[in-house]
């Protein structure tokens, strides 16, 4: 495999570039914020304007991408160059997992984070993209700690849940939240001895397991994604303890979608306040329409792929 | 030292890591959402985070009167990176939302994108002679400054440390390392019993030392 040729830690005139506490550190600026998923330069300034702390450029929402079928890819550059420049809150885009050339690409663009993402079709399908080579951050999916550790080895800066992208439905995303959370309780509770047989058994990194240990908690920051379509969504999410939510579908597919972007801000900033999550959840409008879970095939649930 | 109580504005942004670094230079800190837990504090901290989202969150929950009526009374405010463009009177080229509480004119994103930012050694004479390893994240710079501002640190020969009074600014994240003399020399700030340099804004390009 060719390197990406603008591998991490770069040195410059500038310093030191594309470190590891540089990368995350972009994502602990974005802590209890909204990413919110827009398809055009108008979008985006709603967005930004309503509060969010980054979009993410694409060309289609996740909904649109599960109800179109077919292969799924990295957005049109034009598309995403259009949406950098209408907004100065940083821009993510997707690359389809393991496809590093997409990832490639979206660093030369500039972007500020690449999403190494499952609602793309995969790419590869028994590896993920080696992060640790980029100089942009990269957030990935997860749906356990295992999945989680695996992707922070490869480099990853950020985590979010993979939830269930496009359906509107919060089911998977709060699964995933709770599975994190229990099975980092029962890390943070683990005798040292006992920690080999537990990297073994997740299948994560053990010097990971090791530090987080000794962090007391995740070494990057883990933001809930996948199925938020309302202020609640998002309010219940920072609750379960995500530090901060990503939106797909739910907020451009809805009824009213300034109000709505604005209300689930709001909603992320005063999650344990049951009086302003009431003020702000009125009069928003119908929400997206939602998706049973049970009604998508197993092969077609995207949160099933990557490893 | 008496313990003193800071709060951290936690709108949005990596309030958290400030809170740490507070309580392990031994002062009380607590998260600051709402205006009314301003009034007990001996000083305020904007941490990094968006500045638009921070900014916006400010306004429509009534913190920016609060914040202005803390200086007035004296209190220290430290703001890093978006803290600081939050801070500033001035955003270039921007409608954006901003206190006006330090004589500043600041430009954002000012050394490019993520894949811009970078970490570097800076000198610092307010904190003795070992240099502080800054951490800067789709970075503001301070682009003019008014006659009453004193310049703490450069980098390339722009400013990106300031003080005017009790109001200190960093373009870079303190709160993301370990080394913890930014946060003490803004609580020996917060001690000083001397009120904030008021007075008329007048504004002056920097042109190094």
């Amino acid at each position: 495999m060719r390197s990406s040729g603008d591998g991490a830690e770069r040195g410059s005139m500038m310093g030191k570039q594309g470190t590891f506490r540089l990368k995350a550190g972009l994502a602990e600026m974005q802590k209890g914020g909204v990413i919110m998923d827009v398809t055009t330069p108008e979008q985006a300034r709603i967005a930004e304007e309503a509060g969010a702390v980054a979009v993410m450029a694409l060309e289609r929402v996740p909904a649109d991408i599960r109800a179109a079928g077919g292969v799924a890819r990295m957005a049109d550059p034009e598309v995403i160059l259009r949406i950098m420049d209408a907004v100065t809150i940083p821009v993510m885009a997707k690359a389809r997992i393991g496809h590093f050339v997409e990832a490639q690409i979206l660093q030369a663009l500039g972007i500020d984070y690449i999403d190494e993402s499952e609602v793309l079709t995969p790419a590869d399908e028994d590896y993920h993209i080696n992060k640790q080579e980029f100089t942009v951050p990269f957030v990935c999916g997860a749906r356990n700690l295992g999945e989680a550790l695996r992707r922070i080895g490869e480099g990853a800066a950020m985590i979010r849940t993979k939830g269930e992208p496009g359906t509107g439905n919060v089911v998977e995303a709060v699964r995933h939240m709770r599975i994190m959370q229990s099975e980092l309780r029962k890390l943070l509770h683990t005798p040292d001895e006992e920690l080999m047989t537990l990297a073994k058994l997740m299948g994560a990194p053990y010097e990971l397991l090791k530090e987080i240990k000794n962090l007391g908690r995740l070494p990057v920051v883990n933001f809930a994604a996948g199925g938020i379509a309302t202020p609640a969504d998002a309010a219940l999410m920072m609750q379960l303890g995500s530090d901060g939510i990503f939106v797909g579908s739910g907020i451009f597919k809805s009824k009213d979608p300034k109000a709505r972007a604005k209300a689930v801000v709001e909603a992320a900033l005063h999650y344990d306040d049951a009086q302003i999550l009431a003020e702000v959840s009125k009069g928003l409008g119908e929400a997206m329409p939602g998706l049973e879970i049970a009604s998508i095939r197993k092969e077609e649930r995207m949160q099933e792929r990557g490893w | 030292m008496r313990s003193l109580k800071i709060g951290v504005l936690a709108l949005q942004g990596a309030a958290r890591e400030h809170l740490f670094a507070l309580q392990k230079c031994g002062a009380e800190a607590v998260l600051v959402k709402h205006g009314e837990q301003l009034t007990e504090l001996d000083g305020l901290v904007l941490p990094g985070g968006e500045s638009t989202t921070i900014g916006k969150l400010l306004t429509r929950y009534g913190l920016a009167d609060p914040i202005r009526e803390l200086a007035a009374s004296g209190k220290a405010l430290f703001g890093t990176c978006a803290g600081m463009i939050l801070l500033a009177r001035t955003i270039t080229a921007s409608e954006q939302f901003s206190l006006g509480l330090l004589d500043i004119e600041v430009t954002r994103n000012a050394f490019g994108r993520q894949r811009e930012s970078f970490e570097a050694e800076l000198v610092m004479p307010v904190l003795g002679e070992e240099p502080f390893c800054a951490l800067f994240i789709r970075a503001p710079l301070v682009e003019k400054i008014g006659g009453k501002v004193q310049v703490l640190a450069t980098y390339g020969g722009r400013v990106v440390a300031a003080r005017q009074g009790k109001v200190l600014v960093t373009s870079f994240h303190p709160e993301l390392t370990a080394d913890l003399r930014l946060h003490r020399y803004f609580l020996s700030l917060a001690l000083e019993a001397e009120k904030k340099a008021g007075g008329p804004f007048s504004f002056e390009r920097y042109e190094g030392d």
